[in-house]
């Protein structure tokens, strides 16, 4: 990604030439151009640094309140005990360090027609491309009972960090022969392999730590990602230990008891002891704040440009977009995030787009040594980012322990270089 | 990312480094092939890789010739052009 176009970079020189001759900011024709960028996770501050990269004579502001990023790829092996929160966290130390200007603080505002961003400081950031990264928030209240003081007895863990360790104490204080329940959701929520993968790591915990106890999984969903792999394996490693129980079956939630860990269903309560509810989720709530999220609570864009179809000049990538057949996950969130920046690179020259491609590959793990994926090759197609029929897919059924293996292997190093990429 | 940043440091390296954009595709390869050296995977890294050798590897993961865990899907979701326009990039990038 070390190119840039020759044309660009001599404007570029110019106009910083003209800046340091100029005691007042120079927005003219021929100004640095500025992008920001609100959200430094896996999608925002990928965007943030292939623009650097790509051109950089654009001016690059990073909107992130918060000092540490906590991946969440990998976070099901904390709650599992397998692996320290810290291995998930973050700074961006390197970020700054590569030309890109860090606001520590949060955005309230987004004028679409003024093109500015206003932070929690009361500070105007002016742009000429705004580009919107802000993960997912949760949709509190949309299960009756599930609000955020819930989420002290019944944590969700959707967002690492603190609630992560909370899952995992309560865990590691359970004792033997408890019953954990879990609920997830319908469609669309971040991560659509991720509740079966905790599922198996924490039957992975119980198997090893608590083998009296028992893991029922009430899902609003009858399919889900991986499902047949998932499923052998639980007959292979956790027969009688993980129940998955369908929403055709009565798996649908229709209301939590905080006070008693109790979720409810058409079919019946099921009383747990350890409870972790994957509540409804949407994009967070700045997309709705700057007008760029619909009716579904997610973000509409055009799939060559991840331009907002509901605000020009702001893109959206990562899990707040509605990107088609493409899953909101990490490395969608990147492959989108760099695709982005050279198409937001290209526009600001006032060259036309093309027609991108990406990529997503998704690991999980349903063992420490057992790891399975699904990839995806995705193009722009009927308005949408659709799947490159006859490509893709899920690990082969019925494969030897070794690929397995392998594969576990391989989704440890794609979280390594995957955050040396974008935090190295 | 070490090398890309020394790279992109001055203009005017980059002015003589330059090549075309990134081709459709090439941007996502790097979420498993590293740019870093300093991370360990057993995956190959790309940048610098012999066109020819890029090309190859993709014609042979499409056509199921070469075994991969996940290349072999991916490898499937491209045309030779696009691969040939990957392999070119990746091939010049340092």
């Amino acid at each position: 990604m070390s190119s840039g176009r020759r044309e660009f970079l001599k404007l570029g020189a110019a106009a910083a030439a003209s800046t340091a001759l100029c005691p007042y900011p120079v927005f003219a024709r021929g100004a640095a151009p500025k992008v920001v960028v609100i959200g430094g996770g896996f999608a925002g501050a990928s965007c943030a640094r292939a623009l650097r990269t790509i051109d950089p004579a654009i001016a690059v502001t990073l909107v992130e309140p918060n000092p540490t990023f906590t991946a969440c790829p990998f976070s099901n092996n904390v709650v599992a005990g397998l692996r320290e929160l810290s291995a998930q966290q973050f700074t961006y130390e390197h970020v700054a360090a590569a030309g890109i200007t860090l606001a520590g603080t949060s955005a309230t505002a987004v004028d679409a027609a003024a093109r500015s961003v206003t932070l929690a400081d009361g500070a105007r950031l002016p742009y000429d491309r705004l580009v919107m990264a802000p993960g997912i928030d949760i949709r509190w209240g949309a299960l009756p009972g599930y609000d955020e003081a819930a989420s002290a007895s019944m944590p969700h863990a959707w967002r690492a960090g603190e609630q992560t360790l909370r899952l995992r104490r309560q865990l590691e204080a359970m004792p033997d022969g408890g019953v954990v329940v879990i609920s997830a959701p319908a469609n669309p929520f971040r991560c659509p392999p991720g509740p079966y993968e905790r599922a198996s790591l924490i039957a992975h915990f119980l198997k090893t730590r608590k083998p009296r106890s028992k893991l029922i999984v009430l899902d609003a969903k009858d399919v889900f990602s991986k499902q047949r792999l998932f499923q052998q394996a639980w007959a292979e490693l956790y027969p009688g230990l993980l129940e998955w129980v369908p929403v055709s079956r009565g798996g649908a939630v229709t209301a939590v008891d905080p006070t008693t860990r109790t979720f409810v269903t058409d079919f019946g309560r099921h009383k747990a002891d350890v409870a972790n509810v994957i509540p409804p989720q949407k994009a967070g709530r700045i997309a709705e704040v700057a007008g760029v999220a619909d009716r579904s609570g997610w973000c509409p864009i055009d799939p060559v440009t991840f331009e907002s179809r509901l605000e020009p000049r702001i893109h959206v990538i990562g899990d707040a977009a509605i990107a088609g057949a493409m899953p909101k996950s990490a490395f969608a969130a990147n492959s989108q995030a760099k695709t982005c920046a050279v198409v937001v690179a290209r526009l600001l020259t006032g060259a036309a787009p093309s027609d991108p491609k990406l990529i997503n590959t998704c690991y999980s793990l349903i063992a420490p040594d057992y790891g399975i994926s699904v990839a995806g090759v995705y193009e722009p197609s009927g308005g949408q980012l659709a799947e490159v029929k006859g490509a893709g897919g899920v690990s082969p059924a019925g494969a030897p322990r070794e690929t397995r293996a392998a594969e576990a292997v391989l989704a440890e190093a794609w979280f390594r270089t995957i955050t040396a990429e974008v935090f190295g | 990312m070490g090398r890309l940043l020394v790279a992109a440091i001055g203009v005017a390296s980059i002015a003589a480094t330059a090549s075309a954009e990134p081709p459709a595709g090439a941007v996502s390869c790097s979420g498993c092939h590293a740019t870093s050296a300093r991370v360990t995977t057993p995956v190959p890294r790309l940048l610098g890789v012999d066109q020819a050798a890029i090309v190859k590897a993709m014609q042979e993961f499409r056509s199921g010739q070469r075994p991969g865990t996940v290349m072999d899907r991916i490898a499937k979701g491209f045309t030779d052009d696009e691969i040939r326009a990957i392999a070119a990039w990746y091939a010049g990038q340092r």
